[in-house]
């Protein structure tokens, strides 16, 4: 039998476990790793195309748990087609599409919606996330089980922007979920300690009178969260942890075998809340940027482990959302293009983290938690594993680019690193085989 | 890029200034047929104790003037008609004497007389705090380059000048130890600055 | 100078030239003629976005004293919910011919957001916004403190500072713009600042500023202050469980008769009693201590529009505003 899908033979490619090979993509997998490969060349065999990534890094796809895409409702803002471009630029193959559209993913028809649409642009993988409750409303449980029946096949459940704070709720979802191995996303935030609030609380949003966000809001959720799933023995996954607190938090659960995965965003890693002195909304997100020390913490969770993966939070808005008073802007920042430039920045190049665990925390492991099979097929170690659909991305540390939110694919420009200078480019991503980035550029979207 | 300034000139010494001064008590008595009604107004900075010297000196020749009564200060800068453009200055304070300035003869005091903006912008400030019977200007030196119908009725010294030079009065209690400067003599002094632009970053106060 | 948006950014020289410029300013409201020309065929935009009827008419008095068009523009609520974006606004406002815009906002650092965003070229005047800043007021109560410090020391005001005035804020510092502004200022003028406060209505990190915390009005005011100030309490801090009841707020941190006499024998002979208004008569400030002679409530009013005077002819005077800093984030990338 002939073959007409192009071959693409890796060359000279620095793997995620430090060595140098060959990788070859045959057939949509990733069909052989190792060096000075030669596949067999003929018609039958089919086109081959080499590419030379000598300097440059193969990385497993990487997996956003944690992705606005915005569509259906705010068009303006982002789609599934330029979010997923975007998503694609950044290096990832798979995103988890949070369920706070308009209307809400709280039902198996907006789910798999959201889910042919990303099926359609092709760039990514989409994966929709279910809310937990009807509408985000806090009241009563989505139709958790539809969702997870559905085409869309739902795993991960999240209410986030809201957090589900009716204990007898969360408890009940987390109980739930058991039934079809799902887990749910939380977003830790206490309501009735955080109501007006701007601004990480402390000092400074003393002097800049803004209404703080205190630490405790979130730990407070976090703890009451794994003792309940300790109590009901059911995963739990904390969305974009932003304490040293909360860390603290983990780490002590995770020492008693609770079930806690946690993610951190790429800008809790690099950001702090000293750029709220210039009141730019651009800096104004949900959980506030922290203290320095956050910061800190955050990095030595995710190399020690007790932080499980980075979530870009990439929450696209429009102009007008944010060309506003601080107070009444929106909250949230883009991260989809900038979250491997920004963790090779804060956990590379600070020596805390090497490729493998690069590949880890933005691939392997929010796979696992995600529960996909197709991605993140590498192991601790960095070893890519063969026959895994070929989910990979190329990636040039070597180089560093001033970021310009208009050059990205998303639809906003809410890019807090606007005019920073940060390391590393994308420079081929595919996506089950498929080149959907080639040379730094958008190539063709994968069709089903 | 400020060119370099050529070594001042000096055009009055301090017993030259003293001299012009007298003169100038002289001529405002004669004028004004005796003491009568005189209040001394200085504009500051350097208009102020020159205002001070001719009233002591109206004093000494007609000891029926109250100097201290009869003297004070006019600020203009919020008068000025280079606000825009000048860098904001603090206002110094205005202090007439108690009796007021309503029907008296005024004499404004300055050290320079160059475009007559400042003597406008004085003129304008007059009539904000009074209405006086007659107002006069007394200055130290008139260097021309008058840029409104404006003269000087009492004038200490006529120093023809070009506009690339640039003319400084040194006072002691000002520019002396007593004031903010080093000065151990009063002088009238001028600087030849060939840069024109660097007449300007200069800042001709009294333009 | 080319805006004025917080006393935090003040520096000592700014703020001696701003109360100096405002001492001469003072003389020409007790003159016949209540006006001068430094602003004529400038126009100044009050852009009240909050109610603020006793600012607004103090900043149209100043800019009136100074010959200045003035155009008044008030909107309440946010201006999202209006429709119309704060950018439009003020580019509208600055299109009609304004050279300066004063902003009571409320918002916490709007005033400082317009002046960096690059939306206008415009001066802009913080006029109060949220719970952040609210320079003015507190230049014109240092204006008042110093004049006050000058008459008992027998010399003139010009130039002065409040080197070793001890100064008492007392009452909701957590939500005080004024409170905020008043302490960087008068602390940067060399005065000692004392807040007292139920713990509830202190900010969070408080103890990292530069001023005593205490939770005791009665030790405040046994200690000898210069001047007390008394902050306006909203009623509906009760209601957010601040503190417990009027009553209790009262009797704990209110400016009752039997503190009023413990200041008259413990504080300065002289010490004043000082409120920004208005006055919740029984509330925080008993009726006596209202009216008490003590009470510099009218002075600070007068004071206003000296100020106001000052702040507007500074910034509106020159264009070469590159020798003094503008005070304004630096940090925004945007053009």
């Amino acid at each position: 039998m002939s073959r007409t899908a192009p071959r693409y033979l890796i060359t000279g490619a620095t793997l995620p476990d430090g060595t140098t090979g060959d990788v070859l993509i045959e057939d949509g997998l990733l069909a052989a790793v190792g060096t000075g490969l030669a596949p067999e060349a003929g018609a039958d065999a089919g086109p081959l195309e080499t590419i030379d990534a000598s300097g440059r890094i193969v990385l497993p796809g990487l997996v956003d748990l944690h992705t606005h895409l915005r569509e259906p409702g705010r068009e303006d803002a982002e789609t599934v087609e330029t979010g997923t471009q975007a998503a694609a630029m950044g290096g990832f193959t798979s995103v988890h599409a949070m369920a706070n559209s308009t209307p809400v993913a709280d039902s198996a028809g907006v789910v798999e919606q959201v889910w042919q649409l990303g099926r359609e642009a092709g760039w990514c993988d989409v994966h929709p996330v279910g809310a937990v409750t009807v509408g985000l409303g806090g009241e009563r449980l989505a139709e958790l089980g539809a969702m997870a029946a559905s085409r869309a096949e739902v795993r991960v459940f999240s209410d986030d922007g809201m957090c589900v704070s009716d204990p007898v709720l969360m408890r009940r979802a987390l109980e739930y979920v058991k039934a079809f191995d799902g887990v749910i996303a939380q977003h830790a935030q206490e309501p009735r300690l955080t109501e007006g609030a701007q601004m990480n609380e402390g000092e400074l949003s003393s002097v800049l009178g803004l209404a703080g966000w205190p630490a405790v809001a979130e730990e407070a959720i976090i703890a009451r969260d794994v003792l309940l799933a300790r109590h009901v023995g059911s995963r739990l996954h904390v969305c974009h942890v932003s304490t040293a607190g909360s860390v603290e938090i983990i780490r002590w659960a995770k020492e008693r075998g609770i079930e806690v995965t946690a993610e951190a965003t790429p800008h809790h890693l690099l950001l702090t809340e000293e750029l709220v002195r210039t009141y730019d909304p651009v800096f104004k997100v949900n959980p506030p940027l922290r203290r320095e020390a956050d910061v800190m913490a955050l990095r030595e969770g995710l190399a020690d482990g007790t932080i499980d993966t980075v979530g870009t939070d990439h929450a696209p808005h429009t102009a007008e959302t944010k060309e506003c008073e601080w107070t009444v802007a929106a909250m949230g920042m883009t991260g989809l293009e900038t979250a491997l430039p920004v963790v090779q920045h804060a956990l590379v190049d600070t020596g805390l983290m090497d490729w493998a665990g690069v590949s880890r925390i933005l691939s392997s492991t929010p796979a696992r938690i995600a529960r996909l099979s197709d991605q993140g097929r590498i192991s601790a170690a960095g070893v890519f594993e063969t026959g895994a659909p070929a989910n990979l991305t190329i990636y040039d540390p070597h180089v560093t680019r001033t970021v310009d939110p208009a050059t990205h694919a998303t639809r906003s420009r809410n890019s807090p690193y606007r005019g920073m200078d940060l390391p590393g480019q994308v420079t081929d991503v595919f996506n089950h085989g498929h080149p959907v980035v080639r040379d730094r550029a958008l190539a063709t979207p994968r069709t089903h | 890029m400020q060119a370099e300034p050529r070594a001042a000139r000096t055009v009055l010494s301090a017993s030259d200034i003293d001299r012009a001064l007298t003169r100038i008590a002289h001529e405002i008595l004669e004028a004004n047929r005796g003491p009568e009604g005189i209040v001394v107004l200085g504009i500051p900075r350097r208009g102020v104790p020159l205002a001070e010297r001719i009233a002591a000196k109206l004093e000494r020749i007609e000891p029926g003037f109250d100097a201290s009564a009869a003297t004070g200060q006019l600020d203009v800068t919020l008068y000025r008609d280079d606000l825009r453009r000048s860098t904001a200055r603090t206002p110094a304070p205005t202090r007439l004497p108690d009796s007021g300035i309503d029907g008296a003869v005024v004499v404004l005091v300055d050290d320079v007389l160059f475009s007559g903006r400042t003597i406008r912008a004085a003129l304008d400030a007059l009539n904000d705090v009074g209405r006086p019977a007659a107002v006069r200007l007394a200055v130290l030196v008139d260097r021309g380059h008058r840029e409104l119908p404006i003269r000087a009725d009492f004038v200490g010294k006529n120093l023809p000048t070009s506009t690339a030079e640039r003319v400084q009065v040194r006072l002691l209690e000002i520019d002396g130890p007593a004031g903010t400067g080093e000065v151990t003599e009063d002088a009238v002094a001028i600087t030849d600055i060939t840069d024109a632009a660097a007449v300007t970053a200069a800042g001709e106060g009294t333009r | 100078m080319k805006h004025l948006l917080s006393t935090q950014d003040l520096s000592l020289a700014d703020a001696l030239r701003i109360l100096d410029t405002a001492e001469e300013m003072s003389a020409v409201s007790g003159r016949e003629v209540k006006k001068l020309p430094a602003l004529r065929g400038r126009t100044v935009v009050n852009l009240f976005l909050e109610d603020s009827t006793r600012t607004r008419i103090s900043f149209e008095a100043a800019a009136k004293r100074l010959s200045a068009d003035v155009i008044n523009f008030s909107g309440k609520g946010s201006s999202v919910s209006k429709g119309e974006s704060l950018k439009d606004t003020v580019q509208t406002l600055e299109a009609i011919g304004a050279d300066a815009i004063v902003m009571r906002h409320w918002g916490s650092g709007a005033a400082a957001q317009l002046a960096g965003s690059g939306w206008i070229s415009s001066s802009v005047v913080n006029a109060g916004d949220g719970t952040h800043e609210h320079p003015t007021q507190a230049l014109l109560d240092a204006l008042t403190l110093r004049r006050h410090l000058a008459r008992r020391n027998g010399t003139g005001p010009r130039g002065t500072d409040l080197a070793g005035m001890r100064v008492v804020i007392v009452g909701d510092i957590l939500h005080s713009r004024v409170a905020r502004s008043n302490l960087w200022l008068l602390t940067t003028l060399g005065a000692e600042v004392t807040l007292a406060a139920p713990p509830t209505l202190m900010p969070v990190g408080v103890e990292q500023w530069p001023c005593r915390v205490t939770y005791s009005l009665d030790d405040a005011i046994a200690a000898g202050p210069d001047a007390v100030m008394m902050l306006r309490v909203q009623s509906e801090r009760m209601h957010e469980a601040f503190f417990p009841s009027a009553a209790e707020y009262t009797r704990s941190w209110g400016l009752t008769d039997d503190r009023l006499a413990l200041l008259e024998s413990a504080g300065a002979p002289d010490a004043v009693i000082m409120h920004p208004g208005p006055m919740n008569r029984g509330l925080e400030i008993s009726a006596a201590a209202a009216d008490s002679v003590r009470n510099t409530a009218l002075e600070q009013v007068a004071n206003g529009v000296s100020v106001r005077m000052a702040v507007l002819y500074l910034v509106l005077s020159g264009t070469d505003h590159a020798g003094t800093p503008a005070l304004v984030p630096t940090a925004r990338q945007e053009a």
